[in-house]
C-alpha cells in the first residue's frame, strides 16, 4: 500500500497535471489504495473480534473495525466533496501549505498532555495515599503509570513532534507535504495507537517493557504508521524548493529514524496468537535487558532530545528574530550528538548481571556526550545574543529558553548518574525520577508550550496570543511546581539510598526496607504539590490557547514572513 | 574549499544524510548487543535453573500485567547491604529463560529476586490481599481481585510453546499437559499432581492460596513468587569460575 499511496508525490513537476486527469472521476492511487488498505484491516479486524475470547482484544478489533471504518467513510465523503479535485501546491506563487493535520496534531497534544499530566499527578497522590489505589485492577498505580509515561512521552510529545515536524519540513523546505490522505493517515493513525495503547494499560494488555508497553498488535499499528510517517516526511524533503536542508529538519530525520530503528528491534516479540493480546519478547534476560536499555536510554536520546532540539532549532530564532548562532556547531553537535548518544544505554545496568565490560562502555560515552549536548545547548541560548531584552517582554521566549536551560542542567545531570559510584546510590532511587522529571517537565515541556504559544496563533491565523499575562503566570507556576518537584526527588532519592546502605555500630542493617518508605512520605506530598502546580499551569495554557482560537483577532495576510531562517556562516 | 563546505553533501541530498544518520546510530548499538549473544561468559555456569513450571508462568504473566516491575526490581547487586538484606547477587543464568526480562529500574518496594521461600504463602496471600493488614507503612496497593479471579489457562498450552520457539527448553510432553499441570501443580493429592511430579520433579506441589475449590490467579502469582531466586544451587556455585 506505500507504493500506491505515494506515487503521485515522488515527482513534483507532475503532481498538478497527474491530478488534473484524474478529475474525471476516479479515485486517485492515493485514495483507492488507502481505502482498500482499510477496507481489509476492518475486515480483519472483525474477523479477529469475532473469533477472540480474550475480551481485550475484542474490544481493541473492534475499536480497529471502527476507525479503519469510519476512515474509508472520509476518505469517500471527502472524494464526493470536492469532487476530485486536485488541492494546489502552490496559489499566487506561494506554497499552499497543509495545515489541517498539523492543527489536528496541536489540539490533540494539548488535550493529551493535560490527561497525561493528570494521570501523573494521580499516581504521585498514590505514593502518598495507597488508600487511592482503591484495590481495583483498572486503578491501581501498575496500570496507571504506564499510561502517564506514554501519555506524557508518546501521546504529548509524540502529537507536538508531529506537528511541529510537518509545519517545520514544509516551512524550510518552502513546498506542501506530499499526499492528501497520507498526511491524515499519518496523524490520526497516530492518535489511534496511542488510544490502543492507553486501554491496553488500563485492562492489562502490557508488554512489560519501561516505555516500550504497549502489545504485539499496536506495536504493529505503529510501524506501519511510522514508516508512512518517514515516507511522508522525506517526500517533503525531495520537493523541496530551497537548496538546503534546514538544520531542524536533520534532528526530526534522525529521530524519525532512529526511532523506526528502536522500536522494531526492541518490540520483536511472537504474539500467543493472533487472537490474543499475549506476547514473549524474543530476547531473553541479559540480552532483552540490553535491547530494552538500548531502546529506553535513545527513546530519551532521539525522541526526547533529537526531535525537540529540531523544534528548539526553528522556533527559537523564529521567535527572537535572530540566526542560529553557530552553523558549525550545529554541524558538529549533529553528528556527534547521534552517534555517541546511541552507545549509553547501559549505564542503567551497572551493577546487574550485564557484563561490566558493557555498562564501562556505556559509562564512558555517557560522559563523552555530556559535550555535544552542551553544543546543543550553547547553539540554543547564544541565539539569543542581540535579543536578550526580549526575555523581559516576551514570556513564550522566557519559557523556551528556560527549557534549554533545563536540557543543559538535565544532561549535566545524567553523565554525573552514569558513573558508577554514583548510580551505586542513585540507582533504584527517586533520583532518577526527579532527574527524568527535570528533562521531561523543564526540557521537553516547556519547549513543547513554547512551541504550541507560537503555533497555533500561526495557523489559525490570529495576530497574537489571546493573553500574555496568562503565559506568565504558566511559565511562574510551573517553574515552582517543576522546582518542588525535583528538590523533593532529590532528597528523597539520596535519603532512601543512604539509608539502604545504612549500618549501625554493631555491624548490622541499621533500616529495615518499609523504614525507608515511611521516610518518603512527606517528600511524596511535596512532589505531588509540584504536579499540582504543573497541572494548573497546563490547565491555564489550555484556556489561553482555546481563547485564542475563538476569540484572537484574526491576521490579514500570512503572519509567519516566508523568509528562510539561513543559519549563521 | 574549507572542510565545512564538504558538509554540504549532507545538506543537499536527504538520501546522503539519512545514510549518514543510520551509518551514525548503528555502530554502538552493534557493539554493545551483539557480543552478548557469542561471548561465553556472558552467561555464568550453574545447576539447577529450569523453565518455569505452566502455574508460574501464567503467574509471571499476572506479575507482567499488574506492573509490579515497576515498583520490584528483580536483581541484586553486588554490594554488602544488598547482599545482607536479600541474599546473592544475581546472576545472567537466573533470568536466561525470561522473556521479557524483569530486572525492573525503581525500588519503590524491596527487590524480589530473592523472594522464594522468604515468607509462607499465607503471608502472601493476606499481603497481596491487603498490604497494610501485615506491614502498616507501606504504600503498596491491594490486590484483592486476584483470589476471586479463576486463572484462565486457554492460552497456557501456546505460551509455552512459543517460549519453547524462542529457546526455552521444554519438553514436547510439558507443552503438551500444561493445562493438566497447571491444575496438577495447585492441586495437591490430584491424580494431575502426580503426572505433574513426574513432568516436573524439581518443583514444589502445594495449593498456594489456600482455597483448594479452584485454581485463581492468587495461586499463579505466589507460585511464581515463590520460586523466584531459588532455582540455582548456589552451594555448589562457584564465584571464582564464573568471574567476569
Amino acid at each position: 500500500m506505500v507504493v500506491p499511496s505515494l506515487a503521485p508525490c515522488m515527482d513534483s513537476n507532475n503532481w498538478g497535471a497527474e491530478m488534473a486527469q484524474k478529475k474525471t472521476g476516479l479515485v486517485s492511487l492515493e485514495e483507492g489504495g488507502f481505502a482498500i488498505f482499510l477496507v481489509l484491516l476492518a475486515f480483519v479486524c472483525i474477523i479477529i473480534a469475532g473469533k477472540t475470547f480474550d475480551q481485550v482484544m475484542a474490544f481493541h478489533a473492534g475499536l480497529g473495525a471502527l476507525f479503519a471504518a469510519v476512515s474509508v467513510f472520509m476518505i469517500f465523503k471527502n472524494y464526493f466533496d470536492d469532487g476530485g479535485e486536485p488541492i494546489p501546491a502552490e496559489i499566487n506563487g506561494k506554497p499552499n501549505y497543509n495545515i489541517g493535520p498539523i492543527k489536528f496534531g496541536a489540539v490533540a497534544a494539548m488535550f493529551w498532555g493535560v490527561a497525561g499530566f493528570l494521570v501523573g499527578l494521580i499516581i504521585a497522590l498514590q505514593l502518598a495515599w495507597p488508600a487511592l489505589n482503591f484495590d481495583l485492577p483498572w486503578t491501581n498505580f501498575g496500570r496507571l503509570r504506564p499510561l502517564h509515561t506514554s501519555a506524557v512521552i508518546f501521546a504529548f510529545g509524540g502529537n507536538v513532534l508531529l506537528a511541529t515536524s510537518m509545519y517545520v519540513v514544509q516551512r524550510t523546505c518552502r513546498v506542501r507535504m506530499p499526499g492528501k490522505i497520507l498526511p491524515w493517515f499519518v496523524i490520526l493513525g497516530y492518535n489511534a495507537f496511542i488510544v490502543i495503547a492507553g486501554t491496553g494499560y488500563l485492562l492489562g494488555a502490557t508488554q512489560s517493557k519501561e516505555y516500550a508497553e504497549p502489545e504485539w498488535y499496536a506495536d504493529l499499528w505503529l510501524t506501519v504508521v511510522w514508516v508512512l510517517y518517514l515516507l511522508l516526511f522525506l517526500g517533503t524533503l525531495w520537493k523541496r524548493k530551497e537548496p538546503h536542508i534546514y538544520v531542524a529538519n536533520w534532528f526530526y530525520l534522525a529521530f524519525i529514524v532512529t526511532i523506526a530503528l528502536l522500536h522494531v528491534t526492541n518490540n520483536l516479540t511472537i504474539p500467543v496468537s493472533i487472537y490474543s493480546t499475549k506476547s514473549y519478547i524474543v530476547w531473553a534476560g541479559v540480552q532483552d535487558a540490553m535491547v530494552q536499555w538500548w531502546y529506553g536510554h535513545n527513546a530519551v536520546g532521539f525522541f526526547l532530545t533529537a526531535g525537540f532540539l529540531a523544534i528548539m532549532y526553528y522556533f527559537i530564532p523564529k521567535r527572537a528574530e535572530r540566526p542560529v548562532y553557530s552553523y558549525r556547531l550545529s554541524i558538529v553537535h549533529f553528528w556527534a550528538l547521534i552517534f555517541i548518544y546511541i552507545w549509553a544505554g547501559p549505564h542503567h545496568l551497572h551493577y546487574t548481571a550485564l557484563p561490566q565490560w558493557a555498562s564501562t562502555l556505556g559509562a564512558t560515552f555517557s560522559i563523552i556526550l555530556w559535550m555535544p549536548s552542551w553544543g546543543g545547548m550553547i547553539n540554543g541560548l547564544m541565539t539569543l545574543s542581540g535579543a536578550w531584552d526580549k526575555l523581559r517582554t516576551d514570556p513564550v521566549l522566557r519559557m523556551m529558553v528556560v527549557s534549554v536551560a533545563f536540557y543543559g542542567m538535565s544532561t549535566f545531570e545524567g553523565p554525573l548518574m552514569s558513573l558508577r559510584s554514583v548510580n551505586s546510590l542513585s540507582h533504584y532511587t527517586d533520583w532518577t525520577i526527579g532527574h527524568v522529571h527535570s528533562g521531561a517537565l523543564g526540557w521537553v515541556g516547556y519547549i513543547s508550550f513554547g512551541a504550541l504559544y507560537c503555533l497555533i496563533p500561526w495557523l489559525w491565523n490570529k495576530k497574537s496570543l489571546y493573553s500574555l499575562k496568562l503565559v506568565n503566570w504558566h511559565f511562574w507556576l510551573s517553574t515552582l511546581g517543576i522546582v518542588l518537584y525535583i528538590t523533593a526527588m532529590w532528597v528523597s532519592g539520596i535519603m532512601q539510598g543512604l539509608m539502604w546502605r545504612a549500618y549501625d555500630n554493631l555491624g548490622f542493617l541499621e533500616y529495615s526496607f518499609v523504614e525507608t518508605v515511611e521516610a518518603m512520605h512527606p517528600f511524596y506530598i511535596i512532589r505531588a504539590l509540584g504536579g499540582a502546580l504543573f497541572v494548573l499551569g497546563s490547565l491555564i495554557m489550555a484556556y489561553n490557547l482555546w481563547m485564542t482560537v475563538r476569540h484572537g483577532e484574526a491576521e490579514e495576510a500570512d503572519t509567519t514572513p516566508a523568509g528562510s531562517l539561513a543559519p549563521a556562516e | 574549499m574549507s572542510a565545512w563546505k564538504k558538509h554540504e553533501v549532507f545538506e543537499k541530498n536527504s538520501f546522503v544524510l539519512l545514510v549518514g544518520i543510520l551509518v551514525a546510530v548503528s555502530i554502538g548499538g552493534l557493539v554493545e548487543i551483539a557480543p552478548l549473544f557469542y561471548l561465553k561468559s556472558t552467561i555464568e555456569k550453574t545447576e539447577g535453573m529450569r523453565p518455569y513450571t505452566p502455574l508460574e508462568l501464567a503467574g509471571r504473566d499476572i506479575y507482567i500485567r499488574e506492573g509490579c516491575y515497576l515498583c520490584h526490581s528483580q536483581m541484586v547487586r553486588p554490594m554488602r547491604d544488598e547482599l545482607e538484606r536479600y541474599g546473592h547477587y544475581s546472576l545472567a543464568a537466573e533470568s536466561m529463560y525470561d522473556h521479557p526480562f524483569q530486572w525492573g529500574s525503581k525500588r519503590t518496594g524491596p527487590d524480589l529476586a530473592r523472594v522464594g521461600g522468604k515468607y509462607s504463602d499465607d503471608w502472601h496471600v493476606e499481603h497481596l490481599i491487603d498490604p497494610r493488614s501485615l506491614v502498616p507503612a507501606s504504600i503498596m496497593p491491594g490486590y484483592p481481585f486476584l483470589a476471586e479471579n479463576r486463572l484462565e489457562t486457554r492460552d497456557i498450552k501456546a505460551s509455552l510453546s512459543v517460549n519453547s520457539f524462542i529457546g526455552v527448553p521444554y519438553t514436547d510432553a510439558q507443552i503438551e499437559n500444561a493445562v493438566s499441570d497447571v491444575l496438577g501443580q495447585a492441586m495437591p493429592d490430584s491424580d494431575a499432581a502426580y503426572d505433574f511430579e513426574e513432568r516436573w520433579p524439581t518443583a514444589t506441589v502445594r495449593d498456594f492460596d489456600g482455597n483448594p475449590r479452584e485454581v485463581t490467579e492468587m495461586d499463579a502469582l505466589v507460585a511464581y513468587l515463590q520460586v523466584l531466586g531459588t532455582m540455582v544451587d548456589f552451594s555448589i556455585y562457584d564465584d571464582a569460575a564464573n568471574s567476569r
